[in-house]
């Protein structure tokens, strides 16, 4: 720093120096200039064909939930290139770091590799995927024109964004957390870990969490409130039903999230002992309370998966969904008891065996409705008509996988057993293989599913099923092995080993990773080689599979309205009804529609709330102060905005329907 | 669970087991990580019973109800059947009635805070048997065993007498690891300020693989360390070793110790200053504020430092549940 007063620099920079850009580490190095020329590039062109102003006006201003929901979805597939880049480097280290061969990433460099893989994983890849395919499709589902609160879902994904991006800063202004993904204090206490990993931990999850939160009370507001006439909660589309109940987990379970990391930012921010290992502090409350949030949090992401699931089958099988009221039943059941279980994550800790018994057995209970749903996509199949395009590949890809994931689950939760597996490999391949095999499928499933909705053409199905055979095959490679190496012992986090016998089992494994690296390529050729071909692939009907619910109903892209006339539900497939009954979709007497306008205070908020926290990383107090008041203020004035909406007149309604029938 | 029954269960799953053999966690030699391994066994083939039908049910649906294949029957209006309905409820839960009990009885059972009953199967512990007592602590990062009848402590190097019970008393120095090794039972936390216990036996001599199953830091892969499984006369030798070194733990060598290390060679230590493991616990090796036990019962003349280390303080935040 060459300022003249070295206090002033403090005051504005807080303990942030030249230091800390880690100029030093080629391969950080080697990232920075790789991601500035690709965005420099993707800048460049943004301009050159003067898209900014589309991109501002039509996206990221916009409060329709369709174009918010593909957001969600692109900033899942981004970050999903980044979490994926953090497994290839642990792979390839794990492969090689043997006896004298340290590898090629010091201890510092990869305990921040694999915390940063499992946060960004869980919170930036799974969670936007989950959140953008409710978006797109719940309201659909439901013949509604929006969700509840419009500019709210636009903040959340914003909020989300901010959070990703502070998350990522860290790797190239500091360091991200050594901690592994949920911080465990006395390690992630200031004593152990004083530097900025994890606070940009803290402030990444805070900033993304009030995204997170404020988006369950909008979805669960719009699925409780807005539904069509006639759409009884017993006949709401099973992934609707999903939809909701990972909502309450969400809106239930995330406060929790908050309240925990608030609680660890005050003892590393202001000296209280909540989780030290002195002065009364416990750290055994922050492992209980991160893990009440940590268990609904897997089934917030595995329940809509399982929703997609039920869709594709059904719509793929040509046949009405087998036990929809017992899927109903099962879905609430298993809402529940994810909160009974959390404490499945520590029998180690010391807990008695009656208190690690219990937990144990409500464990396994929730095997008991997982299973009724397996079977009843299994009955879904039964005496139906499967057709095999890429969405139903990915289904029966599942069932195998998430069965084989859920059998090492139950084993997990047996606890004398789990003395022996837990923090082993073995874990790892179960989370992984039911987090892959039942989230990630399940959102390549929805992405393949409900793309044509999105855009109005097909992804193409000859790189979908490459892509589909690739993931799935090197799924098998690179987490079969790790339950191997976790019965030989193998415990995770480790970046060294002394055993040359455990050597081939990684190769094996990393021989996967790469083949999911195939897979991942694949997809981005799909998603090229589909705009490419986009005329080929073009679908008119709006109803490409032969859908069964009321999104198929609307053209592909739907109008920004969704539905001209709400339609009235009689049938839970209610659009395989009316097209049984021959329904014909009004043509005249169209009436103005009501519609939310768009705004650019989410944009801002999120943009200020990054500013916070990156401030609050760095201890720069001016400018966290000056952020924090200026998010206060431009919230508040965004309540004095009066001008939120507009009405489509009726006869741009006709116009909009008329091309549609012409079409 | 009737004994037959688990034979035949263990029956059924001898290929696995064989097949598993050179993986330790399939062929421990200490008896509570083999009664784990057997649990391991019986749930896995338990729920076999349901996956492997399962599977292949889910792959003949989906094969012989191909689009292609126009023999099969169709029928898209057919959504429910009571029957099938309470079937696909009740096998589940029948299974995991049965996992259910094995679980409640096996957990306790194998509790790492209950006496062991059996150094092995069918062979009771005798009753004049009383078990090693070794009190383990987690530090920056290694492993320090000290042995408070033998009056000596080890640093990543752990020997015990074959056949005769052990019981670890466990604590950490900065943060939260897990003590574990494999051959000989299930893990536990070891964590600063708490007191968790384990116990176990082994019953083959041998040298095993023990290391963290926690991960505590940059140091944290090269936490490992050797536990020795030895006759009652080669342990009696290896005290008398470790004895023969002149160097004494106390609260000057324990502090020098306690700074984060990484591949520390073995070390042993001839004498250990009494009540220096409690004082661990307790956070008050350093004299300063008052032990946690002493602040936890608010004693007005309890002092700092050592004063703590009385070999009737308990744990500030014992972990110990009745038994």
């Amino acid at each position: 720093m060459t300022f003249q007063n070295p206090d002033l620099a403090k005051l504005v920079f807080g303990r942030l120096t030249l230091g800390d850009i880690p100029y030093d580490e080629p391969i950080l190095v080697y990232t920075f200039i790789g991601v500035a020329i690709g965005a420099i590039v993707l800048l460049g062109l943004i301009t050159y064909y003067h898209k900014w102003g589309y991109l501002w006006r039509e996206w990221f201003t916009s409060v329709d939930h369709k174009k918010i929901g593909i957001m969600y979805i692109v900033l899942a597939m981004v970050m999903l290139l980044r979490g994926f880049s953090d497994a290839l480097m642990m792979r390839a280290q794990q492969a090689i770091a043997f006896g004298p061969h340290e590898g090629y990433l010091p201890a510092a460099h990869y305990d921040q590799v694999f915390t940063a893989h499992g946060t960004i994983m869980i919170f930036f890849v799974a969670m936007p995927f989950i959140t953008g395919l409710i978006n797109f499709v719940m309201p659909l589902q439901i013949g509604s024109r929006d969700v509840a609160f419009p500019f709210l879902n636009n903040f959340s994904f914003w909020m989300t964004v901010s959070g990703a991006l502070l998350v990522m800063t860290s790797l190239f202004i500091g360091v991200f957390a050594r901690t592994g993904w949920l911080a465990y204090p006395p390690l992630s206490e200031l004593p152990t870990s004083p530097d900025s990993g994890v606070d940009y931990w803290i402030w990444g999850l805070q900033v993304a969490g009030v995204g997170t939160t404020l988006s369950g009370i909008n979805m669960i507001a719009t699925i409780v409130k807005m539904r069509a006439p006639g759409m009884t909660m017993m006949k709401m589309p099973i992934f609707t039903w999903t939809a909701l109940l990972a909502n309450v987990l969400i809106v239930a379970a995330f406060p929790v999230l908050t309240a925990t990391l608030a609680l660890l930012a005050l003892d590393r921010y202001a000296g209280t002992h909540f989780f030290t290992n002195d002065l009364g502090g416990n750290y055994m409350m922050y492992v209980n309370l991160i893990w009440v949030w940590g268990h609904p949090e897997v089934y917030i992401l595995v329940l809509p998966a399982f929703g997609v699931y039920s869709e594709v089958t059904s719509t793929f099988s040509r046949k009405r969904l087998f036990g929809y009221a017992s899927m109903v039943y099962a879905t609430v059941v298993i809402a529940v008891l994810s909160y009974l279980v959390w404490l499945h994550h520590f029998f180690t800790m010391g807990s008695g065996a009656s208190v690690n018994s219990f937990f144990g057995i409500t464990t396994m209970i929730i095997s008991i409705p997982t299973g009724a749903k397996i079977f009843n996509w299994m009955f879904t199949m039964y005496r139906g008509r499967i057709v095999y395009d890429v969405p139903m590949l990915w289904v029966v890809a599942f069932i195998v996988t998430f069965v084989i994931g859920g059998m090492t689950g139950v084993l997990l939760a047996v606890p004398p057993a789990d003395f022996e597996l837990h923090n082993s490999l073995f874990l790892i391949a179960h989370f992984h293989n039911v987090i892959i095999g039942g989230v990630l499928f399940g959102m390549f499933a929805g992405v393949n599913y409900w793309f044509p909705k999105a855009f109005g053409f097909r992804l193409d199905a000859f790189w979908g099923k490459v892509s589909f055979w690739f993931w799935v095959v090197g799924f098998y490679f690179a987490f079969m092995p790790l339950y191997w190496l976790g019965l030989m012992g193998v415990t995770r986090r480790l970046r060294h080993f002394d055993d040359p016998s455990l050597k081939i089992w990684f190769e094996v494994a990393a021989f996967g990773a790469v083949l999911i690296f195939i897979g991942i390529a694949a997809m981005i050729v799909q998603i090229a080689v589909s705009i490419i071909r986009r005329e080929q692939l073009r679908d008119t009907t709006g109803d490409p599979w032969h859908g069964r619910t009321l999104e198929w109903s609307t053209s592909s892209p739907p109008p920004p309205y969704n539905f001209a006339f709400t339609p009235k539900v009689y049938d839970i497939d209610t659009w395989w009804e009316m097209k049984r009954h021959h329904w014909r979709r009004p043509v005249e007497g169209f009436l103005p529609i009501h519609m939310p306008k768009n705004t650019g205070t989410g944009v801002y908020l999120a943009a200020l709330s990054f500013i916070f926290g990156f401030a609050m990383v760095w201890y720069m107090w001016p400018l966290a102060i000056i952020s924090f008041v200026a998010l206060l203020a431009v919230a508040i004035h965004h309540t004095f905005n009066y001008n939120r909406d507009y009405y489509i007149p009726a006869d741009e309604v006709a116009r909009t329907e008329a091309v549609r029938a012409g079409a | 669970m009737s004994m037959k029954t688990l034979r035949g269960l263990l029956l059924l799953a001898l290929p696995m087991a064989l097949s598993g053999c050179h993986t330790v966690l399939m062929s421990p030699n200490g008896d509570v990580a083999l009664q784990q391994r057997n649990l391991i066994i019986i749930s896995f083939v338990l729920m076999l019973l349901i996956v492997v039908p399962v599977l292949i049910a889910t792959l003949v649906f989906a094969w012989r109800y191909r689009e292609s294949n126009q023999k099969a029957a169709y029928d898209p209006d057919w959504d429910h059947s009571t029957i099938i309905e309470l079937m696909i409820w009740s096998a589940p839960l029948l299974i995991i009635i049965a996992l259910g009990a094995i679980t409640w009885v096996s957990t306790h059972k194998l509790d790492p805070y209950r006496p062991l009953d059996r150094v092995s199967a069918g062979k009771v512990v005798p009753a004049d048997v009383k078990p090693l007592e070794v009190d383990v602590v987690a530090l920056d990062w290694k492993w320090l065993f000290i042995y408070p009848e033998q009056n000596l402590a080890v640093v990543n190097e752990l020997a015990a007498p074959v056949d005769r019970p052990i019981h670890f008393n466990l604590t950490a120095s900065t943060v939260m690891n897990s003590f574990f090794v494999p051959s000989l039972a299930g893990q536990i936390y070891a964590m600063p300020g708490m007191q968790t216990t384990l116990q176990a036996v082994m019953n083959k001599p041998g040298d095993y693989w023990g290391f963290s199953a926690n991960y505590s830091g940059a140091g944290f892969s090269y936490m490992n360390f050797v536990f020795k499984g030895m006759s009652e006369d080669d342990f009696n030798k290896w005290v008398a070793k470790a004895k023969a070194s002149g160097d004494a733990l106390d609260q000057a060598t324990y502090t020098k110790l306690e700074a984060p290390s990484q591949k520390d060679p073995v070390h042993y230590y001839g004498s250990v200053t009494p009540g220096l493991y409690q004082a661990i616990l307790n956070r008050c090796v350093q004299p300063g504020p008052s032990c946690m036990n002493m602040l936890r019962m608010s004693q007005p003349d309890s002092g700092g430092g050592e004063a703590a280390a009385s070999p009737d303080s308990h744990a500030a935040m014992p972990m110990a549940h009745p038994q």
